[in-house]
């Protein structure tokens, strides 16, 4: 991709949006209605979707089950045609149980797991269409599955990508961007109280231009939440109205 | 796959109401529930089209890549399935859970589509013997309500119908050397010709008669089932027994006639849903997952 700018002298990434702007983000609760929760979000082109089960009993071994909290069970789990090459497995790989512990450790820090002492709750995310941030996109969807569900949380978890280009920070990569090569960060953040709960990042990156990055993504996340509240609040709205109030 | 508990009580309900052709939620034996089709629902692939019958989910997505012909068939493409149970239909198909019905339900696919009209594959010959179009059909399974073969089929048919193939030229220079030019218009497309794409019709026996489109409580009722592969002209491409009961021969013959005869209105319903979904053009609303 020799050539390809990624911010032109106007400030302009390539699909059009400014350093900081997310990309237009639509979602929906209550996708599937045999699952106890599930959410569908769009994130630009990416598109993810999350169902979760729980809390129920521990399936498997019973050795596994935790005396005084829940199990909190991920799987990250992508289409074999969700990316431009096509995929051979969908799921099982390094990367794919790699993103289900991330996604596990996300939420195990906003369930309220002490109060389902001896269960499991499962948490199964599917990613339909990727273009960047699909972390992001799957922490995003869970969070509103989770809430969907009925499972008590401390807080909304709200994610968001940021890179830095031309000592610029960009926020919700695209594939594009990507793919270019430059340090990646991926953030989880609990908005109400400001407070982390996945930080990861790969690649160079100076330790005086860490601090940009991460207000960057910190205030892309709380745009999400902004998106996510609206969504959560309208889905009850139906859902009351259906019921008569 | 997906089962529910039920007791006897509710069994013998829905055996006693099957044999006065009367089903829980009102439905004929013959009655398909609501289908929803929509198709270029994912913008990576080829083409793609996403099913919901009832509570089965079902999401297909066709990638169209280069590749050899094979060696007994050198003038011809290729399909390839591949299902994917994904674990939100159900926690048992976590991991590798799904692997065993996702396998089952490809090698039915690839017996159905193990004929010679099927697909025209010489239309997906590129240069005989060295470039071919190969079509890999993924399935992805969202939800199991019931009756996964046929919303399988009927994703499957409206996937192959938006699929648009690339038009390709080669060229031979003079040392004989080819090759390949895609042409500059993005638009510039084949289409294939789904007419004789066949579609599962699922019959399961329960008591003396026997239902098409049977939910996940009335597959638990039933201990035998036929699916018949029917093409658009009443065409039969594959019958297959299913189940841990046994058929009478005279049943079989019964299950094959209204397989025939409820396969050839659902292609006619399913073809004219199509037409009627491209005619809206490129310009149409989208819903995917979101209505």
């Amino acid at each position: 991709m020799a050539g390809l700018e990624l911010l032109s002298d106007q400030g302009y990434r390539v699909d059009g949006r400014r350093a900081g702007e997310l990309r237009k983000i639509q979602a929906r609760m209550g996708v599937f209605a045999q699952a106890d929760g599930s959410a569908y979000i769009e994130q630009g082109n990416t598109k993810a979707l999350a169902v979760v089960y729980g809390p129920h009993e521990i399936r498997g071994s019973r050795a596994r089950a935790l005396p005084d909290r829940a199990l909190v069970n991920c799987q990250y789990s992508s289409a074999t045609f969700s990316t431009g090459e096509r995929k051979r497995r969908p799921h099982g790989d390094r990367k794919s149980c790699e993103m289900g512990l991330q996604l596990r450790q996300t939420f195990e820090a906003a369930i309220l797991t002490q109060l389902h002492p001896r269960s499991q709750i499962d948490i199964y995310v599917q990613v339909l269409q990727a273009d960047g941030g699909t972390y992001a996109a799957c922490v995003n969807a869970a969070t509103l599955a989770v809430l969907d569900a009925g499972i008590p949380m401390r807080d909304f978890v709200c994610a968001c990508s940021a890179g830095f280009v031309d000592g610029t920070a960009l926020a919700d990569l695209s594939h594009v961007e990507e793919a270019a090569g430059g340090p990646q960060l991926a953030l989880a953040l609990l908005p109400a109280s400001g407070q982390i709960a996945l930080l990861e990042m790969d690649a160079r990156l100076h330790e005086d231009h860490l601090e940009q990055v991460l207000e960057a993504a910190a205030r892309a996340a709380r745009d999400a939440h902004t998106v996510l509240d609206r969504v959560v609040r309208q889905h009850v709205q139906e859902a009351s109205v259906l019921l008569g109030d | 796959m997906a089962s529910v508990a039920l007791s006897e009580a509710e069994k013998v309900y829905i055996v006693h109401g099957v044999q006065e052709d009367l089903r829980v939620d009102g439905r004929g034996c013959e009655d398909y529930r609501c289908v929803q089709v929509e198709t270029d629902v994912v913008s990576n692939t080829s083409g793609s089209a996403r099913v919901r019958l009832g509570h089965t989910d079902i999401l297909v997505g066709v990638k169209a890549e280069m590749g050899t012909p094979k060696l007994e068939k050198p003038n011809e493409g290729y399909l390839e399935f591949f299902v994917d149970c994904s674990a939100s239909a159900t926690p048992e198909f976590e991991g590798r859970g799904g692997d065993d019905l996702g396998t089952e339900i490809a090698n039915t696919l690839y017996r159905i589509f193990n004929n010679k009209s099927s697909i025209d594959l010489k239309s997906l010959c590129i240069s005989p013997r060295e470039h071919c179009w190969a079509l890999y059909v993924d399935v992805l399974l969202l939800e199991c309500g019931g009756n996964l073969f046929d919303a399988i089929s009927i994703a499957v048919k409206a996937a192959l119908f938006n699929t648009r193939i690339p038009r390709v030229r080669v060229l031979e220079d003079e040392e004989g050397l080819k090759d390949i030019e895609l042409s500059d218009d993005p638009y510039d497309c084949i289409q294939l010709s789904v007419e004789n794409v066949p579609c599962i019709v699922t019959l399961c026996k329960i008591g003396y008669r026997h239902v098409v489109d049977a939910t996940l409580q009335e597959e638990a009722c039933s201990l035998a089932s036929l699916l018949v592969s029917v093409t658009s002209k009443g065409v039969v491409t594959c019958v297959r027994k299913v189940g841990k009961g046994s058929l009478d021969p005279e049943s079989i013959f019964e299950m094959l006639e209204t397989g025939k005869r409820v396969g050839k209105v659902l292609h006619t319903s399913l073809q004219s849903i199509l037409h009627k979904e491209e005619s809206l053009g490129p310009k149409r609303q989208k819903v995917g997952f979101l209505g």
